[in-house]
């Protein structure tokens, strides 16, 4: 045998994860009759998908509110580049299990919102109060609070890319528009779809705070509230657990193919493709 | 080549150039002919680089006029004043000026072929396959026709060098600007770039070279320009400045070279 160490705690690492999984399955207190008759219930489904609409949102929210508030730290305003900063400063320095609990007071704070000139004509106003909002704010405060961390990411992608990358577009004739479209956010990328992609992953996760809010139409929010009924509370959090993981899982295919995409032209070596047309080339193209 | 005025299709009168206090140009007038090809030598922190650069207005100048085949770069002028020109027009203006740079600058994520293509497609909003068609022949005219699907990265500098060199051309300039060219390649790669600007010039193209390579200069320059400290110190054909220079600080440059 080549690697005797590897195989031995190889073997060692399978007999204790075998024996771990043996006492899971007889343990009685796992509940794994009540696990598969919740795995697929239709509550638990609908509410693996508010999770991954909350994500999308405030994903959203925190991508588009970050390139803003990054152009604004790049900027050579000092108003800009000031209010980013203190906006990075707020957000960053505060829990976001506080942030949530905060805007699920929003409503208390501000009971009415009016919308027309200052101590002259409203033109509508809205009754916030009156109104079940709990996932708009929870969506609108997870998505505030990743603005300040997707501000930093995009602001460091921006900042990879070489000067000359720049010059050369200007000389070209492009406009700064262009520049930032053809030749430095695509570069940039590179720099930020990772970080991103665990920024998404992450915010899955992160979904499971807004209870906070509170809103309790996500998966652990759901998990917890039929386990508050049936005072089985392992079952479900296992049951919760699995969803996550299955997304999380999908998510991760999807980040690898991005990058790969992204890092195109990075790399000296060459693609199985370009392999094949240069061997192609050497035989005189006879196949191919 | 796009049609030209006639007169010179450089001309620089008295141009300046601050970097707040520090004076980089103190007044450069010079002029390039059309179809010649002038090189530029002098020590670094000469102004050489910052007055090719003012040439296609990716630095802006502090004083004097610099007109372009007749025309005026970056400003307009009215009653005697200069105003900047709004940006899109001075993009406009570096279409018809082609420039290649000390350290490639190719686009790192599209290959050769895509470099090339690249700028006529999207700026000039040329057809596709005629822009395609266009950046293959001159990818085979600077000898790289097999490697038009490779990225920078795969490339040798030469190689780099060469693309970057079909990529300013494919916007078919009037004027080339080639800032130090050949100083960030290894020595045996410096000839097949070289040899692609002899063939652009013996072509009839119009060239300002920034270079430390007097062999070049002697071989293919009309006009050899030598700067120090910005300004132009002594100018003329490249024979009398290389073996009779008639400054001092010439001849301290030259001897160190040589």
């Amino acid at each position: 045998m080549r690697h005797p160490w590897r195989w031995l705690t190889a073997v060692v690492i399978i007999a204790v994860v075998a024996l771990f999984l043996y006492g899971a399955a007889t343990n009685a207190a796992y509940g794994w009759s009540t696990y598969r008759k919740y795995l697929f219930d239709e509550r638990i489904s609908s509410a693996a998908w508010n999770t991954l609409q909350l994500t999308i949102w405030a994903m959203l929210l925190g991508v588009f509110l970050g390139v803003i508030l990054s152009v604004m730290r790049l900027s050579p305003n000092p108003v800009f580049k000031s209010v980013a900063w203190v906006y990075l400063w707020i957000f960053r320095g505060t829990p976001v299990y506080v942030q949530l609990v905060f805007w699920g007071l929003f409503p208390t704070l501000y009971q009415n919102m009016q919308f027309g000139v200052p101590f002259g004509p409203t033109f509508f106003h809205i009754n916030l109060e009156g109104l079940s909002i709990s996932f708009i704010l929870a969506a609108v405060g997870l998505g505030l609070n990743e603005a300040a961390y997707m501000a930093e990411i995009i602001r460091a992608g921006i900042s990879s890319v070489p000067e000359g990358q720049f010059e050369a577009s200007t000389a070209l004739g492009m406009s700064w528009w262009m520049t930032m479209r053809r030749t430095v956010l695509p570069q940039a990328m590179r720099v930020i779809i990772p970080p991103t992609g665990n920024e998404v992953i992450s915010m899955l996760k992160t979904t499971s705070l807004v209870t906070a809010v509170p809103y309790s139409l996500e998966l652990y929010g759901r998990a917890r509230d039929i386990s508050g009924v049936i005072f089985q509370p392992i079952p479900l959090l296992l049951v919760a657990a699995t969803w996550y993981l299955a997304i999380t899982s999908v998510l991760m295919v999807g980040q690898y193919y991005l990058e790969r995409y992204f890092s195109r032209g990075i790399s000296r070596k060459l693609t199985s493709r370009q392999l094949e047309k240069l061997a192609a080339a050497q035989t005189g193209g006879t196949h191919l | 080549m796009t049609a030209t005025a006639a007169g010179p299709m450089v001309r620089a009168e008295r141009v300046c150039k601050d970097f707040g206090a520090l004076k980089v140009l103190r007044g450069v007038t010079l002029e390039v002919q059309k179809g010649q090809v002038l090189v530029m030598v002098g020590p670094s922190g000469s102004g050489k680089s910052t007055f090719l650069r003012c040439i296609n207005h990716l630095e802006d100048i502090s004083a004097g006029r610099l007109y372009v085949d007749g025309e005026l770069v970056g400003y307009r002028e009215s009653r005697g004043k200069l105003h900047e020109l709004p940006p899109r027009e001075a993009a406009k203006q570096r279409r018809e000026v082609g420039m290649v740079f000390q350290h490639f600058n190719l686009f790192p994520h599209r290959t050769a072929l895509e470099n090339v293509a690249e700028a006529p497609i999207h700026v000039k909003k040329t057809k596709r396959d005629r822009a395609v068609a266009r950046a293959e022949e001159l990818l085979d005219q600077v000898g790289l026709s097999d490697k038009a699907g490779a990225y920078p990265a795969q490339l040798s500098g030469g190689q780099q060098q060469r693309v970057a060199i079909a990529r300013a051309l494919a916007m078919d300039p009037k004027l080339m600007l080639f800032d130090e060219p050949t100083s960030a390649l290894d020595p045996e790669l410096v000839g097949e770039v070289l040899g692609v600007m002899k063939k652009l010039a013996g072509e009839g193209m119009t060239m300002l070279v920034v270079t430390h390579e007097m062999g070049f200069a002697r071989e293919v320059a009309d006009q050899l320009v030598f700067m120090d400290n910005g300004v132009i110190v002594e100018s003329g054909s490249p024979r009398d400045v290389l073996t009779n220079p008639q400054h001092e600080r010439t001849k301290a440059f030259l001897s160190k070279l040589l």
